[in-house]
């Protein structure tokens, strides 16, 4: 297949991430490029094999149910760019 | 006598056994150091917290170390070598951070690496790329490209890395250092900023398989913070180093041979394997069928997670916020634009499309499938033999500049070393000569779990050659 212009948009859409009109051109040839390099996979015979998501098919273990966290409230919120009153601010959403 | 620094972990520690130096005296020489060699731009941070003295005797007490900075420092910033993250300061620190300090190692900085450790150069790096010591021209490889340096040029005996698709294995190999990415799970995650969650790994590189014998023992065991760590005791990883070499099947990967290596690379590669015939082991050549789906694999399954993974930085919580948003749309996707850097965001980029509804069966779907076969070649082959070998890297150390304008040559980098950690194995890469002045890793596989066997081979061919205690420069 060939990813262009719209396919990029929509993915930077998808993915909140603001791109510039020059930054179009350039970055969708090289994401095209990077797609030609995995399209090897669609010529691949995999139709046998499972699907893999993780190295060891390693099981969760079951843990009690106890609290772990300390209250790291201020340290955390001591992150952020903007809060008030203990909350994060963010611009508003619902006028 | 030289500096036990330049020696290793086991000088440092014979010396403070000994008591020729202490724990300050080394810590402030290696500090030292890392200032004077500002050049090769390998330190991001210097840690200059007080640690906590160790009461318990081990073999790391009083050494000094060096943290890759995406594990997670508390109290130090900790940056991923991106924008997003530059004035991030962790409120905790890492399970391997934590587990050093707690065995007496002395952190004293933080390691430059590719942004969010996406890249096989160091180049992506919001500081600037680092240098290779051997050769400041020229890269030191990626992501772990800080650490392989600080080792190299003697300015730490150890430091700790990351590696997602051979970035521990690869910044070893070009800078002529050991190694080890150990088996996915046998190593706590918590703490360490994720990329790509089912191939991280957190990594070891030092001057010997010894010395990362030493510090595997350290960091390895159950930790329950990590949902992925193996419920499996750490090994006595030093006690098992002089396993015999006689009788142990290496199998020669032809893949791992092709058209992209470097002749000179191959050579040093097959007169190390020569070497190690030599010393009483067997080679077998082995065929890994489908080795040519590692690459095409990787590059949707890291991105597809790392889409997932960097969702989180979305301007409001933590690291960088736009200037005077004027949405809630507006402050996710100009912070995120702002934050990234160029390879991240192509990263982000390719995963969401990959995960993206009409093409996840054609490329996650088919990825993950991809995974299997290859996890499966590696079963299959070691039912017929212990080791597998070949080069890490295809090249030596390539030109500052040479490819970071080509993502696909940057992605040939990674050509022997990514399979590893689709199927989750072990393995390292060792210095095993030098081609036209520069160095050359052997890489060395095992089974899920055999560090053991894995540092024992490399610890016996380091005892019978001196590669991996060339010194850029010409130092001893």
């Amino acid at each position: 297949m060939s990813f262009d212009a719209d396919h990029l948009r929509r993915c930077a859409r998808l993915a909140r991430l603001a791109l510039a009109d020059d930054e179009i051109a350039p970055l969708q040839r090289e994401i095209a490029r990077m797609l030609d390099l995995v399209g090897e996979l669609r010529h691949a015979v995999l139709d046998a094999a499972e699907p893999m998501a993780h190295p060891l098919g390693l099981t969760l273990a079951p843990r009690a149910d106890a609290v772990t966290e300390r209250d790291a409230h201020e340290a955390l919120l001591a992150l952020a760019a903007e809060t008030r009153l203990g909350l994060y601010l963010v611009p508003k959403v619902i006028e | 006598m030289s500096d036990p620094l330049d020696e290793g972990l086991r000088a440092c520690a014979e010396a403070l056994r000994e008591n020729r130096t202490d724990a300050d005296a080394l810590a402030g020489e290696a500090r030292r150091r890392a200032a004077a060699r500002d050049d090769l731009n390998a330190f991001v941070s210097l840690d200059t917290r007080v640690p906590a003295r160790s009461a318990h005797a081990s073999p790391l007490a009083g050494v000094p170390f060096a943290q890759k900075d995406n594990f997670c420092t508390a109290g130090l910033r900790t940056t991923c070598a991106s924008r997003m993250l530059d004035g991030f300061v962790p409120p905790y620190e890492s399970a391997v951070g934590e587990r050093l300090q707690a065995a007496g190692a002395v952190s004293i900085g933080k390691t430059n690496l590719d942004e969010f450790a996406m890249g096989s150069s160091n180049e992506t790096s919001h500081y600037g790329p680092v240098r290779n010591p051997w050769d400041p021209t020229r890269v030191p490889g990626g992501s772990s490209g800080g650490s392989a340096a600080a080792v190299a040029a003697g300015i730490v005996p150890f430091a700790t890395g990351s590696d997602t698709g051979g970035s521990v294995r690869q910044p070893a190999a070009f800078c002529g250092v050991t190694g080890l990415k150990p088996t996915y799970g046998r190593v706590s995650r918590w703490g360490l900023i994720a990329y790509a969650s089912s191939l991280d790994c957190p990594g070891v590189l030092a001057r010997s398989a010894e010395d990362c014998a030493c510090v595997l023992g350290a960091i390895a065991g159950h930790d329950p913070r990590d949902a992925t760590s193996a419920a499996r005791p750490a090994e006595d990883y030093l006690a098992a180093l002089d396993a015999p070499l006689a009788g142990l099947r290496i199998g020669v990967a032809r893949p791992y041979f092709g058209a992209g290596v470097e002749a000179g690379v191959g050579a040093a590669v097959q007169a190390a394997l020569a070497e190690y015939e030599r010393l009483g082991a067997r080679l077998v050549e082995i065929d890994l069928p489908h080795a040519h789906l590692a690459i095409p694999a990787y590059y949707v399954i890291a991105p597809a997670e790392a889409s997932s993974n960097l969702a989180r930085y979305d301007g409001v919580r933590f690291g960088h916020r736009c200037a005077h948003p004027r949405s809630l749309e507006d402050l996710y996707t100009r912070s995120r634009a702002e934050g990234f850097g160029a390879e991240v965001r192509r990263r982000i980029l390719i995963g969401t499309f990959a995960l993206s509804a009409g093409y996840y069966d054609a490329y996650y779907l088919s990825a993950q499938k991809a995974r299997r076969l290859i996890a499966g070649d590696f079963d299959a082959a070691f039912a017929q033999v212990d080791l597998i070998a070949g080069p890490t890297a295809p090249t030596t150390a390539f030109a500052l500049g040479e490819k970071s304008a080509d993502p696909l040559a940057m992605a040939a980098a990674d050509v022997n070393t990514v399979a590893v950690n689709l199927a989750g194995l072990p393995a390292l890469s060792i210095p095993a000569g030098l081609h036209a002045g520069l160095p050359v890793g052997l890489q060395l596989i095992a089974p899920a779990f055999a560090e053991a066997r894995l540092l024992a081979a490399a610890h016996r061919f380091q005892q019978a050659t001196d590669w991996h205690r060339r010194r850029p420069g010409g130092r001893p």
